[in-house]
């Protein structure tokens, strides 16, 4: 079931002279987990912004063709609405943590309160996301206290109790260190897991690999590649579009050409050991 | 001349202590990648350098001269140092103002001031920025601002931290064009990076930090192909070099064509 259907779309931010997004036609699907890429300036953010509602209700500018987010065109949506609805995560879980609640307990149940959801159930909820990320010992501890890998993830378990259907998640990851990094994807593999759809911005490209069923690749407005993720990461043609793609993807394409090609190009390591294994009939 | 910590270490005035017991010696003209988690002292460690911080104990020693007699100012006119964040640097409200701020503050000439601010611009690719209000652009570019504004200043050393973070592939081809740049100068540049890599790339040498302190110092191939090393610092090989790890192959590999080679040697002895 689709739950984004963007049809030739275009959008011109107020004064702009360029287009920032520019004929984009695509289809998101329920309960996928999809990977947006490409060069920076090349549109992901807007694309974002589009499908919170940002655009066109915050930066007005001019929108053409059609946006539907959850059946509905976005220009019909109540901005305020969008924003309940759609779980968005900051690039810099700094940012996103309240900072004036006391214990990670309340900054979680803030946004439940919000919604006037009842006693019992916000108590129950927290809980739940709080072992679903395994921060169930941080409860009592003070947000403000905590290191950056703790607070991403109190700043993910905020998101995630609010239980939305769609997740847009710019650049999660972009200070974290590798270990920080993986914790992250792992979260985001687990929410994915109980149904929900995902939208992720990123540059790490091994990571994409690894756990992304679709990737998109932006250039200059446009969305220049849409597939999935083995397809769109194993082509040489994204390093033109200033995508980066796996190294092993990278080598896999050298051995084709040298005359020893794999069965297929692997895009993660552990495709690139069998395939190596395999390689002369053994 | 070089960059010289002697037994440094350094506390937050919280008493929470991020440096200890740093020795360290960064000659001129080296390119030296710094490596750790998440809190391991990366960023504490390089502000020490150019007098952000100041030592709590042990001596650091700039060019032979002891920085505690210095202002971070004067030390700065070796030590460039690229914040983290662009924007705990920046301030001026356009990208041409920026990079020609330390240039005019130094009262250069004009035709000095165009000479350094159009090679700094040139390296870091922002020409097309440069009348914009640097808050008006990328985050990603917004850190090329910070580089050039410090490259127009010409450091003898240039600290660049985590400049990798958020770039494309566009953006990281310019990082090692400015790396290698430099290199042909004599400048030394210290990066610190989770980018490995990147690093692998273009680092000969590689410190490796954990706990406040430096627990490695070596190249890329030692480093990554020592497995206590990279546990106790919780970092990971290059894609290639998990792929040879996992396979055992030989020989420390950490490129493509290291890879193939070896792979063809592997097959050839198969039949």
């Amino acid at each position: 079931m689709p739950i984004i259907e963007l049809k030739n779309i275009n959008y011109k931010y107020p004064l702009a002279r360029q287009y920032a997004l520019q004929d984009v036609n695509c289809t998101l699907e329920k309960g996928k987990f999809y990977g947006l890429i490409g060069e920076n300036g090349g549109g992901k953010t807007t694309l974002c912004n589009l499908i919170r509602g940002l655009v066109p209700h915050f930066y007005n500018g001019k929108l053409e063709g059609e946006a539907l987010v959850f059946g509905k065109d976005i220009r019909d949506h109540d901005a305020d609405e969008l924003a309940v609805k759609i779980g968005y995560v900051f690039q810099n879980p700094f940012n996103q943590l309240s900072g004036i609640k006391e214990t990670v307990f309340e900054e979680i149940a803030m946004g439940l309160e919000n919604l006037g959801v009842e006693k019992e159930e916000i108590i129950q909820k927290v809980i739940h996301v709080c072992k679903l990320l395994k921060i169930e010992d941080l409860i009592e501890r003070n947000p403000n206290e905590l290191s950056g890998g703790q607070r991403q993830r109190v700043a993910f378990a905020s998101i995630i109790a609010m239980d939305n259907d769609l997740l847009v998640i710019d650049e999660p990851t972009s200070q974290l260190d590798p270990q920080g990094t993986e914790d992250v994807f792992e979260i985001i593999k687990t929410i994915k897991e109980s149904g929900k759809t995902i939208l992720l911005v990123e540059h790490k490209i091994d990571l994409i690999a690894e756990y992304c069923d679709e990737v998109l690749v932006m250039e200059k407005g446009h969305i220049v590649y849409f597939g999935e993720t083995a397809n769109i990461l194993s082509d040489t043609a994204l390093l033109a579009k200033g995508a980066e793609i796996p190294q092993v993807a990278i080598w896999g394409n050298e051995m084709k050409e040298i005359q020893r090609p794999l069965q297929y190009i692997p895009i993660t390591v552990s495709q690139t050991v069998e395939l190596i294994r395999k390689m002369g009939g053994n | 001349m070089a960059i010289e910590m002697k037994n440094v270490s350094f506390a937050y005035p919280n008493g929470y202590v991020a440096n200890e017991n740093l020795n360290l010696v960064i000659q001129d003209g080296e390119n030296v990648a710094i490596i750790g988690q998440n809190g391991a002292g990366k960023t504490t460690a390089v502000k020490l350098m150019n007098g952000l911080h100041r030592p709590a104990s042990g001596e650091m020693i700039i060019n032979g001269y002891d920085i505690k007699d210095k202002t971070c100012a004067q030390i700065s006119a070796d030590v460039g140092y690229v914040f983290q964040n662009p924007d705990d640097q920046i301030f001026n409200s356009s990208v041409r103002a920026e990079v020609e701020y330390m240039p005019r503050y130094y009262k250069l000439s004009e035709e000095e001031i165009k000479k350094r601010c159009d090679k700094a611009i040139e390296l870091t690719g922002i020409q097309e920025y440069l009348k914009m209000n640097p808050l008006d652009i990328p985050y990603p570019i917004r850190k090329f601002v910070a580089i050039a504004a410090i490259l127009a200043t010409e450091p003898k050393y240039l600290i660049l931290d985590e400049p990798t973070a958020g770039q494309d592939k566009w953006g990281i081809e310019v990082l090692e064009k400015l790396l290698t740049g430099m290199q042909r100068e004599g400048v030394s540049v210290i990066t610190i990076t989770h980018d490995m890599d990147f690093v692998a790339r273009n680092y000969s040498r590689i410190i490796v930090m954990a706990h406040k302190q430096i627990i490695a110092d070596s190249s890329a191939r030692e480093i990554f192909w020592n497995e206590e090393i990279l546990k106790e610092a919780g970092i990971k090989k290059p894609q290639i070099a998990q792929v040879a790890a996992q396979l055992g192959l030989k020989g420390n590999i950490l490129f493509r064509d290291e890879l193939t080679t070896a792979v063809l040697q592997m097959e050839g002895s198969r039949l």
